[in-house]
């Protein structure tokens, strides 16, 4: 058995998602499993429609249908002594559940505008939430508000309770958000692409403050991104997601020195880097297929350098685990060489 | 104005040298209207008193964050909106001069067969109800370049050309992705066979993988058809991969400009230096480097910008006088390196280091 230290916060286990659409099955997420450690900062890359924010959303239970979580577990240690709690299994209007959304575990968007009311006041959305889920008044839950306003470092905080959204800059609204999701002190943070929409030195702020917010109060988060030098600056762990599936994951270090998977490889030299002006970027040939229509086998083969006719477009590589932690979903690294079962296929 | 500013003219590795548009003090100012009757209560300066040459055969990058008038000023070029003041004047000979404010509807309709622009969001700027043939023959035809079975023709081998396969000339944008879809709103770019083509933000909305195709495609197509590019993005990192010089915008300023090695090796403005800080740097080993650099606040309300530099509050360097008081104005600092900042000379920015120096 682990230590308990060594507990991971939340384990994601063989989590899919899928969407019951007109056209047929969106398989959005699809066997995916990682864990998120306490304190630290697990980033989830992947490019446009891999399901790095369906895998967030589940975790949250934040699916609309025609989505639905068909099958998986997502362990939710709150107490290394107690059993974890399975946020799959918990029912929508369940007490649990909303005791866990919003207050052991909060998230920020990428579109602050659309994630505040545009009808209310900062201060009042950040107070709403202290007054839903603690035993707090009206008047201590402004205080509270203008602390924690201040401390995401907007400035004039008394003041600026009273803003609505759009008199606000998209930088100071998305510390907004930040403060709305910690005013109850989660135990996770999930960030879905909070500093894309964001200008670079904006962006620096915010990662500073998320980082620092984190130093602070010992919270674990969980970063989406699609931008490598934003998983380079803040990640511990990194999960790289390739249609619906983890490609790899393992340590930050070992991920951007010696990444194992082709498309790992092949998204590291295809991103132009600060300095090294000029010259041919390497590309991915062809484009992302269509979720409904995912190629069988290895669900990258069919873009992959190192394709081997027969096997990869055949058999289903699983996660390897080469050591030290660092897992890889390629059959470079498999000794699996027979087709997928019926059973498999059926899935 | 002097049109042909001596410090503006340091050829490029890629150009000629010859100056294919020359803008001068550009200025668009929209004005804020309030009330019933419109009355106007302010101006919003986007673009304020910008000057600059695009070289025949080169790419100019124009980088800079949400607000500070890079798209506005490519806009303005194309008179897609009306200059308030200030010069843009297009050689499309060298001894040929025209000035494109001047011009009529009719001519700039003309002028607008050499002078085009590929647009950011390949979903809304290309028409739902057009097949690509329409759309990509739409400029030829508005023009009168080609007609019949010379235009079918034509589309076919713009289609080759960017990468699309002819035979899916009669399907919807619907049917194609976000990448497949830019090499769309670039056929029709280059359907008149222009000079100068204004990239907004053209690879923006696109995944690493992609935008990495059609990089390597703007620069294939630079090559064959010996365009002139004027690249408008945010991304640093696109910018110079793709630049022979670059422009660097502030609040509807200009405050730096120079060959790409030198502006990203060498910057002369404490807000360039500021912006390569902040841009994350693939590389974990490097991480925290730069955290002492961040700027303060935000970028400033060009309806209300700041007095002198535009930068002076979030600048580390201000001086409380000058700074304040005194717009500094884009000069020489360094052979072919131009830079608005009173301190330019005196202070020791870090740059971006040399491959192989990290």
């Amino acid at each position: 058995m682990r230590p308990d230290s060594a507990t991971p916060l939340i384990e994601v286990r063989d989590l899919r998602t899928h969407f019951f659409t007109d056209e047929g099955v969106v398989k959005s997420v699809d066997g995916v499993s990682f864990d998120i450690p306490r304190g630290k900062t697990l980033c989830i890359v992947g490019e446009s429609g891999c399901g790095k924010s369906i895998t967030a959303r589940s975790i949250l239970k934040l699916i609309a249908p025609p989505g639905r979580i068909v099958s998986g577990q997502i362990l939710y240690n709150r107490d290394p002594a107690q059993p974890p709690v399975d946020i799959v299994g918990l029912s929508q209007r369940s007490q649990e559940l909303r005791a866990i959304r919003g207050r052991e575990i909060a998230m920020i968007f990428q579109e602050p505008m659309s994630a505040l009311s545009p009808v209310h006041t900062i201060g009042d959305q950040v107070s709403e939430t202290i007054l839903l889920h603690e035993r707090v008044g009206r008047v201590e839950a402004k205080a509270r508000a203008i602390k924690l306003l201040d401390r995401v470092g907007i400035p004039r905080a008394a003041s600026r309770f009273d803003a609505y959204p759009f008199q606000l800059s998209g930088g100071m609204r998305q510390r907004a958000c930040i403060a709305m999701a910690l005013a109850c002190s989660p135990k996770l943070l999930i960030a879905d692409e909070p500093t894309t929409a964001l200008d670079v030195t904006t962006q620096a702020n915010i990662l500073d403050l998320i980082a620092e917010l984190q130093a602070e109060m010992g919270m674990a988060v969980m970063f989406i991104t699609h931008d490598l030098g934003v998983v380079a600056e803040i990640a511990d762990e990194v999960v790289v997601m390739y249609l619906g599936t983890v490609a790899e994951r393992g340590d930050v270090f070992s991920i951007f020195r010696d990444p194992q998977h082709p498309y790992t490889r092949a998204l590291m030299r295809s991103i132009p880097r600060l300095g090294e002006a000029g010259g041919r970027l390497e590309s991915i040939r062809g484009i992302v297929p269509h979720p409904s229509n995912r190629p069988t086998g290895c669900p990258y083969h069919t873009r992959c350098d190192s394709y081997m006719p027969g096997i990869c477009n055949r058999v289903d590589p699983r996660l390897e685990d080469i050591g030290d932690g660092h897992l890889v979903r390629c059959l470079l690294h498999s000794d699996r060489e027979t087709p997928v079962n019926a059973g498999e296929l059926a899935r | 104005m002097n049109m042909h500013d001596p410090t503006l003219e340091t050829p490029g590795p890629n150009a000629s040298g010859r100056t294919l548009l020359g803008v001068r003090n550009l200025k668009v100012h929209f004005p804020i209207t309030k009330g019933l009757l419109q009355r106007q209560v302010g101006t919003v300066k986007a673009v304020d008193d910008v000057s600059f040459d695009i070289r025949e055969g080169e790419t100019l990058g124009l980088v800079g964050e949400s607000g500070c008038g890079k798209t506005t000023t490519g806009r303005a070029l194309l008179r897609v909106v009306e200059p308030t003041a200030g010069s843009v004047t297009y050689y499309p000979e060298p001894d040929l001069a025209v000035d494109m404010l001047a011009l009529g509807k009719r001519e700039l309709r003309g002028l607008r067969r050499d002078i085009r622009m590929v647009l950011q969001d390949p979903y809304s700027s290309l028409n739902p109800r057009f097949t690509v043939s329409q759309i990509v023959s739409e400029p030829l035809r508005a023009n009168n370049i080609a007609t019949g079975s010379e235009l079918e023709d034509r589309v076919a081998t713009l289609l080759r050309r960017v990468g699309l396969r002819p035979e899916y000339r009669g399907r919807y944008p619907h049917a194609f992705s976000g990448g497949e879809r830019q090499r769309i709103g670039i056929a029709r770019a280059l359907a008149t066979d222009p000079k100068l083509v204004v990239c907004d933000e053209a690879v923006s909305a696109l995944d690493v993988s992609v935008q990495a195709q059609i990089l390597n495609l703007l620069s294939d197509l630079q090559d064959d058809f010996g365009l002139t590019y004027l690249f408008v993005a945010h991304d640093l990192s696109v910018v110079e991969h793709i630049s022979d010089r670059v422009a660097v915008m502030y609040v509807g300023r200009l405050v730096e400009l120079a060959d790409t090695a030198e502006l990203y090796r060498r910057p002369k403005h404490p807000y360039t230096a500021a912006l390569m800080a902040s841009v994350p740097k693939p590389d974990p080993t490097l991480r925290g480097k730069s955290r002492r650099h961040r700027l303060q606040g935000e970028v400033a309300d060009p309806a209300n910008p700041p007095s002198g530099c535009h930068f002076h509050p979030r600048c580390p360097f201000n001086d409380g006088d000058a700074c304040v008081k005194q717009a500094p104005e884009l000069r020489e600092v360094a052979p072919g390196h131009l830079a608005a900042c009173h301190y330019a000379e005196r202070l020791q920015l870090a740059g971006i280091a040399a491959p192989g120096a990290v």
